[in-house]
């Protein structure tokens, strides 16, 4: 297909994000709507995600990746949404023109009255890890394994050290067990897992794979294929302790060790981005600084449940609708600030405004470190004076879990800021108040 | 004997010890679990645990060289290295739609093995 020169909303990235952003603003009334995709199919991220856990929330059944993604393709192929596959947008300028490319279309520029940033996170690169040692082939992110196996059928390796336990890295330890790798172990630099105790058990324990955590590579050996690493643990400093160091023999190592937004373009056009999430600061229309400019999904902070991005994905795609239609202001003037504090890492939103604000807004986050029996707090502030609004008990609350609330607009007019923070409480007891069942 | 598990039901995750009555294969008793939920958990998972496969299967003739699969439901945990063994053989043929079945009742566990994602019939370089 060749795009027109011109729609009311464009959206960038074709995953799960991206997809239920077109559907929710097509609800809302918006005709014109593109979605621009760098790969060959939509879908995103979920496409090599082949294992099972998606969906639970949102259709109460467990999907593999690929079975979800298919649910909201079919809503876009029904809502006859506009949509160009192998296509990327390189440059977005001031005045939302997208210029993107494509092998059939060669360049193209398209205007857009509203965007919505949808283009997901990609991994961290061992550059980042400073590993000493030579480069030698055999060394690959965990999601670059992922799509080998699951995508293109191709085995990265038969010995196989993985280093981080995020739940990539558990679900790749399993992944290359069954397909007949020795996964030898996972090793992780923090005292705990990063991962689900869920994949824990059914990606690790089930096959024997050893978790060593505080344990890190601290050597590569090997000049045209790995042949082996050496692992060390770990002081509490996170530095290696000296006289702890093994070889292990392996010829592929792959490294697990976190996801960072894929926000070059939102740069381009100026919007502020979070020095914690490394995605955009938003507005409680998940507005970036720049007005019409949106972001959801794993651009905007990294999700690990698909359903919370499908969700505010949606609540994007109808304000950009609001948007273009004419129907939003562009007005900043009465947005006060939502802040963090205590164990709370960030927020998203980060600024809300009051007025404009629906009845209950949704207020998304991450804790510093693992709290049982934790508490939530919102408070507001006026004149100087704090006043609680809102306190939620949690069994546990977890850096590796997102957690949400909801802000009614009845409680916070007339707030000149917002406070979520989380700590311990003595004398709760743990899960007397929070139904378990968030298994994912 | 007692099993030692970590409960997965809530992010919690306590640590379970169950007792078992070996020649019964009775549960004894449950401890460490904070509430009831762990209680199922950790009987479910000493006696009968059951896991749902997911893996990839050749594909012939299709946009992509593979087709992603899963076990229609769960099956035994003691039954995952059988139902790979077949997995890994299986061959199928573009085009296939989700919820196909790829192989009829897998390693004799009365589960099929069905397609979990859509692939036109088309041109993609074939494994060799
Ligand atoms: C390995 C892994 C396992 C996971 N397991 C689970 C699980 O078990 N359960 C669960 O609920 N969630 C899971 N998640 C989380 C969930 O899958 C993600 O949060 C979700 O897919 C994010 O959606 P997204 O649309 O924001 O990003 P993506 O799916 O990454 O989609 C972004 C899209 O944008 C496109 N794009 C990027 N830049 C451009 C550009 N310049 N031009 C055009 N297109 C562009 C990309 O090609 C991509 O298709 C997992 C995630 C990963 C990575
Ligand atoms: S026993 Fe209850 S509280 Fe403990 S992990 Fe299981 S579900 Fe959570």
């Amino acid at each position: 297909m060749k795009p027109q020169s011109r729609y009311n909303i464009v959206i960038i990235g074709g995953g799960p994000a991206g997809l239920a952003a077109a559907v929710a603003a097509k609800k809302a009334g918006e005709e014109s709507i593109l979605i621009i995709e760098r790969e060959a199919e939509l879908g995103g991220i979920l496409n090599q995600c082949i294992h099972n856990g998606f969906g639970l929330h949102t259709f109460g059944e467990e999907l593999t990746g690929p079975e979800y993604a298919q649910k909201y393709i079919d809503m876009v192929e029904n809502e006859g949404i506009e949509y160009v596959l192998s296509t990327t947008v390189i440059n977005i300028d001031g005045n939302k023109t997208i210029t993107a490319v494509s092998r059939e279309n060669g360049l193209m520029q398209i205007d857009a009255k509203a965007i919505v940033l949808a283009m997901g996170c990609r991994e961290r690169p061992r550059g980042s890890l400073r590993i000493p040692g030579f480069n030698p082939a055999g060394i690959f992110s965990a999601g670059t394994a992922q799509k080998l196996v699951n995508i293109d059928g191709y085995m990265p390796g038969r010995t196989v050290v993985i280093l981080g336990s995020g739940d990539i890295g558990l679900i790749m330890a399993r992944r290359m067990t069954l397909e007949g790798a020795n996964v030898k172990l996972v090793a992780e630099l923090m005292p705990f897992s990063g991962g689900l105790n869920r994949n824990i058990v059914q990606c690790l324990n089930d096959y024997n794979i050893p978790l060593k955590l505080s344990h890190t590579v601290v050597d590569i050996d090997g000049k045209e294929r790995l042949r082996g690493i050496t692992l060390a643990q770990v002081d509490e400093n996170l530095r290696p302790i000296a006289g702890t160091e093994e070889y292990v023999e392996c010829d592929t190592l792959l490294l697990s060790v976190g996801l960072i937004p894929e926000n070059e373009l939102s740069k381009q056009i100026g919007v502020e981005l979070s020095g914690k999430t490394n995605g955009p600061l938003v507005n409680e229309r998940l507005e970036t600084n720049v007005g019409g400019v949106f972001a959801c999904g794993n651009v905007l902070h990294v999700h690990d449940l698909v359903d919370y991005v499908s969700e505010e994905a949606e609540a994007a795609g109808r304000n950009a609708a609001e948007y273009a239609a004419g129907r939003a202001g562009d007005s900043r003037q009465n947005e006060i600030d939502i802040v963090p504090e205590g164990m709370v890492r960030y927020t998203v939103p980060v600024r809300i405004d009051l007025e404009r604000a629906d009845e209950k807004t949704v207020v998304r986050f991450r804790v510093a470190d693992k709290i049982p029996g934790g508490v939530i707090h919102a408070s507001v502030e006026k004149n100087g004076e704090r006043k609680e609004i809102l306190r939620r008990k949690k069994r546990i609350l977890a850096p590796g879990e997102m957690e949400q609330i909801l802000l009614k607009k009845e409680d916070i007019l007339g707030a000149e800021r917002i406070i979520i923070s989380a700590g311990t409480s003595a004398g709760i007891s743990a899960g007397t108040d929070e139904k378990a069942g968030a298994t994912k | 004997m007692i099993h030692e598990l970590i409960c997965i039901r809530c992010p919690l995750g306590c640590g379970l010890k169950v007792d078992v009555d070996e020649k019964s294969r009775e549960v004894l008793s449950v401890a460490g679990n904070s509430c009831p939920l762990g209680l199922e958990y950790g009987k479910n998972e000493v006696i009968s645990p059951m896991r749902t496969v997911t893996s990839t299967v050749t594909l012939s003739g299709g946009e992509c060289p593979l087709v992603p699969v899963k076990t229609a439901h769960e099956v035994p945990k003691a039954r995952i290295g059988a139902v790979m063994e077949e997995i890994v053989k299986a061959a199928a043929k573009a085009p296939v739609k989700i919820g196909d079945v790829i192989i009829k009742n897998v390693a004799g566990t009365g589960v099929d093995v069905i397609a979990t994602r859509n692939i036109k019939a088309g041109k993609a370089n074939e494994l060799g």
